[in-house]
């Protein structure tokens, strides 16, 4: 991310000093001099133009009725009213609270267990163990939310599933627990773990290795234990990675991850499981609510930007360090 | 470094082994009882609860599947996007990356400034479902490949790469009289393969794994791709509450479901060594130094 900055001293800048006729003059010669590079940029700028660029342009509509036959131009402008329509609906309170606890629980069990399980791989000393862990905890990250929803639907399937058996054997319960609103929550947090705590651990392990190793033979002579080590050498060693990791997984928060949850939703458990994503699908792909869902979603993102420069500014404020 | 002079250190090197094995053995387990239970009767399913070896080996869930029509359609219509789409985004990044390695090319900073912002800022699904629409690519392979064609992260990584190999081979290459072209094509490429290899696996694990794009842009079931396909069959029909679902759709015993599990999870596995070899080292210093 730091490119553009180093960028500022490259070469190409001197030649923008000379007189406008002689740079404009000089542009001719550039452009015939490097026409096959400009031909080779061409498809890859026209992508950008399109693909990236266009939506962009296309969330004018958020203020807009848009009308699919006026287009995105002809449609009429209507101001907030997509937004101030969206903060005076009864879905807005719900929406904000299921995406809430469901972020704030996946920082919460998530985020430190990965940190966890970083630290314990870190601790091992037995490299072929230590290899075959990691070889199979990051497989789940490379597995669709498909997969894992399907797997999740075999193992919790009613009466016969291994974990349906199993987890109502725990609680002495018979419920359906794909379907029940309480297990929503927990079910989802728990396929967050299987997938993704095993992939998490490769930033931090590769943090780990750059904390100083004389401090430990220092510590050890000075009598300090394992858990002390730890806790005074290795944790403080890693903290701006868990800070940079915390900042952006806080930025992150708003974004669920539409396929994990739109998969989990049945019509059972919408109450708690419609959150923003799923919801600017539902109001916008199914019911072609087009401008009041995407008026929902740019403020999603708006949120998610405040999001990450505020938990930026603070640990700027608290910590020093920061992302950016 | 005396680490295991303690007996307290001992013991915990002894309890966290176990743990992290567990760990390790919890990871693989659900693979193991659908893999089990793919070449298992129907009646064992239902009768044992867990099992990671069938008492009886039999192949019909795998055989009814590949006399499925919809499923064979959807497994070579998923191969054919994957491996089209893979290759439409190494050619899309590879000749955008090349000329912005270039730091006397003009223009190049504003690009890459409007590169790195479509990083952060993106339109969102809806407006992108409608450029899709407008374009005329629903129901079209298409829309699964080009709205993601370019991933932003990897072509500066790859930019990046290109910028550090020495100078010296291009300038020496010039000299022999080679194009541009030439020389992307010549000596850039092959000195980068490991790196687009990697790239490569990436893009097709991302591809062969993407349920959002189909599910978005095409509405006809007979374009489904496996991922689509594997959520129809799988999910019970009570849970299917949510559309885009055949309503003439009945739902499937319950073996079928272990098999198209596994065909759907198995290319991954097959790729992962190699996508693992690379990920740890190159993924990383290319991300830290871009």
């Amino acid at each position: 991310m730091t490119a553009p900055v180093v960028e500022a001293k490259a070469p190409g800048r001197a030649a923008s000093t000379p007189p406008a006729p002689a740079r404009r003059r000089s542009f001719a010669v550039h452009f015939a001099h490097y026409k096959w590079l400009y031909l080779l940029l061409l498809p890859g700028v026209a992508y950008f133009a399109v693909f990236r660029y266009g939506p962009m342009y296309g969330v004018s509509i958020a203020f807009k009725d848009y009308v699919p036959f006026l287009g995105v131009n002809g449609s009429p402008w209507v101001g907030l009213t997509n937004f101030t329509d969206f903060f005076a609906n009864p879905d807005f309170p719900r929406l904000l609270g299921n995406t809430l606890i469901l972020a704030f629980l996946n920082l919460g069990i998530a985020f430190p267990l990965t940190i966890v399980l970083a630290l314990l791989l870190n601790e091992v000393r037995l490299s072929v163990l230590k290899r075959t862990v990691q070889t199979l905890v990051y497989i789940p990250h490379f597995l669709s939310w498909t997969i894992v929803a399907s797997l999740s639907f075999l193992l919790f399937a009613l009466d016969i599933g291994p974990l349906f058996q199993f987890v109502n054997g725990l609680f002495g319960t018979n419920v359906d627990i794909l379907s029940d609103p309480n297990w929503f929550r927990p079910l989802i947090v728990l396929q967050e773990i299987w997938k993704n705590t095993g992939w998490g651990t490769i930033i931090f392990l590769a943090a780990l290795a750059t904390v100083d190793q004389d401090q430990y033979e220092a510590a050890i002579i000075d009598g300090a234990g394992r858990f002390r080590r730890v806790w005074h050498i290795t944790l403080p060693g890693i903290r701006s990675t868990i800070i940079v990791m915390l900042i952006l997984a806080i930025g992150q928060m708003l974004n669920t991850g539409f396929e994990q949850i739109y998969l989990m939703t049945n019509a059972l458990n919408r109450s708690v499981a419609d959150v923003f994503d799923t919801y600017v699908y539902f109001v916008g792909i199914t019911q072609g609510a087009y401008s009041y869902s995407t008026a929902v979603g740019l403020f999603k993102s708006l949120v998610g930007i405040v999001l990450i420069f505020g938990t930026n500014w603070l640990s700027k404020r608290f910590n020093q360090s920061g992302l950016f | 470094m005396k680490i295991h002079n303690t007996r307290g250190g001992r013991i915990f090197d002894a309890a966290n082994y176990v743990f992290l094995t567990l760990i390790g053995i919890i990871t693989l387990l659900p693979f193991v009882y659908v893999l089990a239970g793919s070449f298992a009767n129907e009646a064992e399913i239902t009768r044992r609860a867990f099992f990671v070896w069938p008492e009886q080996f039999t192949l019909g869930a795998y055989e009814y599947i590949f006399s499925t029509p919809s499923f064979t359609k959807a497994l070579i219509t998923t191969v054919l996007v994957t491996l089209v789409g893979t290759l439409v985004q190494l050619v899309l990044t590879v000749t955008m990356a090349y000329p912005l390695a270039k730091r006397g090319l003009r223009g190049r900073k504003l690009i890459l400034s409007l590169v790195v912002f479509a990083m952060v800022f993106s339109g969102g699904m809806i407006p992108t479902f409608l450029l899709v629409k407008d374009l005329g690519l629903l129901n079209s392979y298409w829309a699964l490949i080009l709205p993601a064609a370019i991933n932003p992260f990897s072509l500066i990584i790859i930019k990046n790469f290109f910028q550090e190999l020495p100078a010296e081979l291009e300038e020496s290459a010039k000299m022999d009289g080679a194009t541009e072209i030439g020389i992307l094509w010549r000596i850039l490429l092959p000195l980068s393969k490991p790196v687009l290899a990697t790239f490569a696996l990436f893009y097709a694990v991302g591809i062969w794994n993407d349920f959002m794009s189909p599910l978005l842009y095409l509405s006809d079931n007979n374009m489904w791709t496996l991922q689509m396909y594997l959520r129809q069959v799988t999910a019970a029909s009570d849970l299917l509450g949510t559309g885009n679902v055949d309503p003439s759709y009945i739902p499937p015993e319950q073996g079928i479901k272990f098999a198209v599990i596994v065909v759907a999870t198995l290319p991954i596995l097959i790729f992962y060594p190699f996508l693992q070899k690379h990920f740890a080292k190159g993924m990383l210093i290319g991300s830290v130094k871009g």
